[in-house]
């Protein structure tokens, strides 16, 4: 995870003010507030993570993403970020606009399904994909949605939705030449920087 | 023959007394003269006087927030003792806790059981209605005389929860955390209904007598009682209560009378009549009105993030899943108006079943918030600097349950 927080904090500016949806421990937070000086909150539904971010400081507030983000005014926010989440939530497109409402840029970040691996284990073993950055079986996975580096440009395309940057990682998650060629079947772990006009 | 107290009590503990000669102006016009606030503290001011922390108590507590009394029952310490002592949330190794009798208060703070020095008889009924903007006002003066420029931390539930607000808008350079448990921003017209019957339930009262029942030689017991049994619904919830009671029966039959039959009803009766002995009945009457008033946003043109606008403290806000007296969504309503402030806080909703009580009990997840949340302000307070990296980065984490 912590070469994604190095990327994710290099396109941050600091001293901004963020809000991250679905924050965990906090360890994000944690990162942004000393290496970029922001400041910002956290939301998180697990009592637990909840717990932890109180202990390390971080300003967290309990809350359910699916229910949105009204408690949020408009551009309220210079970055809303949700990493490894936007694929367990069930209103996807809901929180995408929600995102960019209440952020000026949004920042996502997400598994790739069309990674090469996932692609061999159904093509050659006729199974769904389990691996580093999906780990769950199908029964027990809190992934709700799957989709593909080209899904989602996709999706952003319809949406208006500009892509700002995007960063590849390969299984290595590293930014490597690979992935920045052939992202969709190369990249393991998609990074983006998201605005709208 | 002296009992031992468990290593994580702070014991035996006296209450003190300061009297304030200088009038104290109220919200309502009025003014008193003077005035005398009792209190109790745990642990030890550190050197520059940084490390102290105010207990706020809600509705019918008092200054006697932990430890015990010479010669009371060990096994009934003060209200929030599990929350205070060396190694609890309120680490006594680390603060100096302060809890004081609110004014209008019957604990041996001035109140309308105190004599009124115009005509030599109690208050009674002619004492001042106080308000939170008030109590603050009057423990800010307590802050001053016991050296206390800055609390590191205000903390309350319910009505205390209220005062911690109140205490970082009135006064925002002289708090640096407000713990806000169990609280809202103010009452919904529910709230003021049930606080109403309760009222009527003891102005109602033939020993009444308009407030001056002292006069006579009788109280309210009826009134009081019945109020008391009222509020201690609201502090309850429905699956606490089924949990607790169901529809258990004493005798285990039904008699087909008007006695107490079901357990809940013995439950209700023996608290009503166990608070009237402790409590009275003007100072109840005045303390629901206090929490009726309480209306921060109020002098904010009904903007209650204006009013957060600007205090200067960090918030923690807590709420309890099954509290319908201040529910989560109160609590959230205070949330949403820190962050349109930009102050900063951390909201956390408790899964609990003991209501609105729940502030009172020690939920594990609950404590571990409070003490999780106390131990950097404790550092900070003692002028230890944090461990580097204090957790912040701990190796091989996972950004998010979800995450990969």
């Amino acid at each position: 995870m912590r070469p994604e927080l190095e990327l994710i904090s290099a396109w941050i500016r600091p001293g901004a003010r963020v809000l991250d949806l679905g924050c965990g421990d906090g360890a994000l937070l944690a990162y942004l507030r000393e290496h970029r000086q922001v400041n910002g909150y956290g939301l998180e539904i697990d009592s637990a993570n909840i717990v932890q971010c109180i202990q390390a400081g971080v300003n967290v507030i309990h809350a359910d993403l699916e229910a949105g983000l009204e408690d949020f005014g408009d551009s309220s926010f210079d970055y809303v970020i949700m990493t490894q989440t936007l694929q367990a939530v069930r209103h996807t497109e809901r929180l995408l606009d929600e995102m960019l409402r209440v952020g000026r840029q949004g920042i996502v970040t997400f598994p790739n399904f069309g990674f090469w691996r996932g692609r061999l284990q159904i093509a050659l073993h006729g199974l769904m994909p389990v691996g580093k950055a999906l780990p769950y079986q199908w029964y027990d996975t809190p992934n709700v949605h799957l989709f593909t580096i080209r899904d989602f440009e996709a999706l952003c395309r319809r949406k208006r939705i500009d892509i700002l940057q995007r960063m590849v990682l390969d299984h290595a998650h590293q930014p490597r030449l690979g992935p920045r060629l052939w992202p969709n079947l190369l990249g393991e772990i998609a990074l983006y920087r998201l605005g709208r006009a | 023959m002296p009992h031992h107290f468990p290593p994580d009590s702070v014991g035996l503990v006296t209450p003190q007394t300061l009297r304030f000669e200088k009038p104290l102006a109220l919200d309502c016009g009025r003014s008193l003269a003077e005035y005398e606030l009792v209190y109790e503290t745990y642990g030890t001011l550190n050197a520059d006087h940084s490390n102290a922390v105010l207990i706020c108590h809600a509705l019918s507590s008092d200054h006697h927030a932990a430890g015990c009394h010479e010669g009371a029952d060990p096994n009934k310490p003060g209200w929030w003792d599990n929350c205070i002592g060396p190694g609890k949330p309120f680490d006594t190794r680390e603060f100096f806790v302060v809890c004081c009798n609110n004014l209008g208060g019957c604990k041996g703070s001035t109140g309308p059981t105190s004599i009124n020095p115009e005509n030599r008889k109690p208050y009674g009924p002619d004492f001042p209605i106080v308000t939170v903007k008030d109590w603050v006002r009057s423990q800010a003066r307590l802050a001053d005389r016991l050296g206390i420029r800055c609390w590191a931390a205000v903390i309350g539930g319910s009505l205390g929860g209220m005062q911690a607000m109140q205490w970082a808008i009135t006064y925002p350079d002289r708090v640096r955390h407000a713990l806000v448990i169990a609280a809202a921003p103010r009452l919904s017209a529910q709230n003021i209904a049930f606080n109403e019957v309760a009222r009527q339930a003891i102005i109602s009262d033939p020993d009444f007598h308009h407030g001056h029942y002292y006069e006579f030689g009788v109280v309210p017991r009826r009134g009081l009682m019945i109020a008391r049994m009222l509020g201690h619904i609201t502090y309850l919830s429905d699956e606490g209560m089924r949990a607790k009671f169901g529809r258990e029966l004493r005798e285990g039959t039904l008699n087909f009378n008007f006695d107490t039959e079901f357990q809940v009803e013995s439950y209700l009766r023996h608290q009503g009549k166990a608070f009237v002995d402790r409590f009275d009945a003007n100072t109840y009457l005045l303390m629901t009105k206090t929490l009726d008033y309480f209306d921060p946003a109020a002098d904010f043109d009904q903007d209650l993030s204006a009013a957060f606008h600007r205090a200067q403290a960090r918030f923690l806000v807590i709420s309890f899943t099954s509290d319908w007296r201040f529910a989560p969504a109160r609590s959230r309503e205070i949330v949403r108006a820190l962050v349109r402030a930009g102050r900063e806080v951390s909201y956390s909703e408790i899964s609990s079943e003991y209501g609105h009580d729940a502030f009172l009990m020690p939920i594990p997840l609950y404590h571990e918030a409070l003490r999780g949340y106390l131990i950097p302000v404790a550092r900070e307070a003692n002028g230890r600097t944090p461990e580097p990296a204090c957790a912040i980065t701990p190796p091989a984490v996972e950004i998010n349950a979800h995450a990969a």
